[in-house]
């Protein structure tokens, strides 16, 4: 196993030995085998990361951080060792910067209220874009009608990617933050990353990531990104729902304040005065979700052993092939044609509504997203109300994206 | 399950041909309905004379069985008492949501029978019941509604 997933040598995937590690894949729905392609909403779970859920409960648990037990130091080490993990898979400099929240979404709210919060004032800008999902927008609208800051939106164009120019238009003095989403959600676009965040450098303005599509999908050094904030969801990469990761550069965090107050995140507390505790754990008030960090660190072990660069391979053949397929179906357009995209495809029957596709679908044993996808400014830019969404893991087939195609030109006859 | 006992012809019909897809002028009694899980958006305009139902219509965008729903109630309401418009409201919504053996009488209903098969798709009947909540609010007054 590597610790870092670019050194793994690309190699071609045996996609039959990896689907056999995921038990939920085996299974018919509606009379037909599962085909999931619901990857981007929550993926699923191998059994490595089940067995080390399992294992934990059946054998370790116990409270962390508290007992001189022999179980509260097994849980501890589990724990902690799923932090050093993490802090691996995305070379952080250090275990302090690694903060456990439920997920991507209190991840940037975290942010939005002890690192917002207290730093912004009337006038003051936060700049996101057009493409964000909901979480990377509501609770930058919450802290700016708590503090009189602004909500300054990047726009898009027609293919689903920011404008850069714009982006540099609306960087201005009065920028405090750009927020934005590594890859978008609702169409896949890969954002620019490296070039917003040399941007925002050079004027002194700090970036958050919603990293929640990236981390799964390909290798992410914050690093080498040079982010300031980086957040993600451990269900979203194969491992437990509840439990995700905010990244911080280590001499933000020191500067932030508690956001949530209680056990843990002190040293020490009187009814005059109570110390805070240290990073990580002054940002994690409260018994954590230890079984879902454990779970989440057999998930990193898990995308380590396969790469992260033989799964974006396999992920970008897989993304040509199901376009291909798609592109023949009649009266289907793919909404968000960025090049260089994730392995998702958002798109529209002339005529026919998402939510019809989806149950039709379904009936043929396919899982897709129908919907806004949480993203309703995207929705609104295309002017359709929702969209189909079929979003691709490696270990996703090309039959499967046949089978999509095929009964979207079923659903078609449905309706003709 | 059959997909035809959801989209049965009558209902690919009424998608595809919406009746009564239109405003009525004012003096008018009217509703927004939405339902933000899948962004359907329907707007129900009546258009009541002595507690008698003169002219239902609808506009808006939804999935086929939102939209077919409401085009069906819209023929079905017209000439129905405000009491009988409320009536009914209760029987579609046992027809959606309850047992069998509560469905009553499905041929009185006339073409609202066919939306009976909706009942076996759980995640489908907030689509199915939009138009009727809408309809419900606006012979109370009017106001947006929301299936969430």
């Amino acid at each position: 196993m590597s610790a870092n997933p670019d050194t793994v040598l690309t190699t071609d995937l045996d996609i039959d030995a990896l689907r056999a590690d995921f038990p939920i894949l085996h299974q018919e729905v509606n009379g037909r085998p599962l085909a999931y392609l619901d990857n981007a909403a929550s993926a699923q779970r191998p059994r490595q990361v089940i067995d080390a859920v399992s294992h934990y409960y059946g054998s370790d648990h116990a409270n962390v951080h508290r007992g001189v037990h022999t179980l509260s130091q097994r849980a501890t080490d589990a724990f902690e060792g799923a932090r050093t993990k993490v802090r691996r898979f995305i070379n952080a400099r250090s275990d302090k910067e690694i903060i456990w929240t439920r997920g991507t979404t209190e991840a940037i709210n975290l942010v939005a209220q002890s690192w917002g919060r207290p730093r912004l004032g009337e006038g003051d800008e936060i700049l996101i874009t057009w493409l964000e999902h909901h979480a990377n927008i509501v609770p930058w609208q919450i802290v700016c009608e708590q503090t009189g800051a602004r909500l300054v939106v990047t726009p898009m164009d027609d293919t689903g990617q920011i404008r850069l120019d714009e982006f540099e238009r609306l960087l201005g003095p009065k920028t405090r933050l750009v927020a934005l989403g590594h890859v978008s959600n609702a169409l896949g676009t890969v954002n620019p990353v490296h070039h917003v965040i040399a941007m925002a450098k050079e004027r002194g303005v700090p970036v958050l990531l919603d990293g929640a599509q990236a981390v799964p999908h390909m290798t992410v050094d914050v690093q080498d990104l040079d982010c300031d904030f980086y957040a993600f969801s451990g269900h979203k990469m194969f491992g437990p729902t509840g439990i995700g990761v905010l990244y911080g550069r280590e001499s933000i965090l020191a500067d932030m304040p508690p956001w949530q107050g209680g056990g843990d995140m002190i040293l020490a507390v009187g009814f005059d005065e109570t110390v805070y505790n240290e990073l990580p754990w002054k940002f994690e008030a409260g018994t954590p979700n230890i079984a879902g960090a454990v779970g989440l660190g057999a998930a990193v072990d898990y995308l380590d052993s396969v790469g992260m660069s033989n799964i974006a391979r396999r992920e970008a053949t897989l993304l040509e092939h199901a376009t291909r397929v798609l592109e023949e179906v009649p009266g289907l357009r793919i909404i968000g044609t960025a090049p260089g995209k994730a392995a998702v495809i958002s798109f529209i029957l002339e005529g026919i509504h998402p939510h019809d596709i989806g149950t039709i679908v379904d009936h043929e044993g396919i899982a897709i997203r129908t919907g806004h996808h949480c993203a309703m400014p995207v929705m609104e830019y295309f002017g359709v109300p929702a969209t189909a969404r079929a979003s691709f893991a490696f270990y996703n087939t090309e039959e499967e994206a046949d089978r999509l195609a095929e009964a979207l030109v079923k659903t078609r006859e449905m309706f003709a | 399950m059959d997909l035809k006992d959801l989209y049965r012809d009558v209902i690919v019909d009424h998608n595809r041909s919406p009746r009564n897809f239109r405003q009525i002028e004012p003096p008018r009694r009217e509703a927004e309905g939405l339902n933000p899980l899948c962004g359907d958006k329907l707007h129900v305009y009546l258009r009541v004379s002595d507690d008698r139902i003169e002219d239902a219509a609808f506009e808006g965008s939804g999935c086929a069985i939102s939209v077919a729903s409401a085009s069906m109630m819209t023929e079905f309401l017209n000439g129905k008492t405000e009491t009988e418009a409320l009536d009914l409201f209760e029987r579609i919504h046992e027809m959606l949501t309850g047992n069998e053996s509560d469905m009553g009488d499905l041929a009185s209903l006339g073409k609202l029978a066919a939306l009976s098969g909706v009942r076996q798709y759980p995640t489908r009947v907030k689509c199915a019941s939009l138009c009727w909540h809408t309809m419900k609010s606006a012979l109370s007054g009017g106001d947006t509604v929301s299936t969430e």
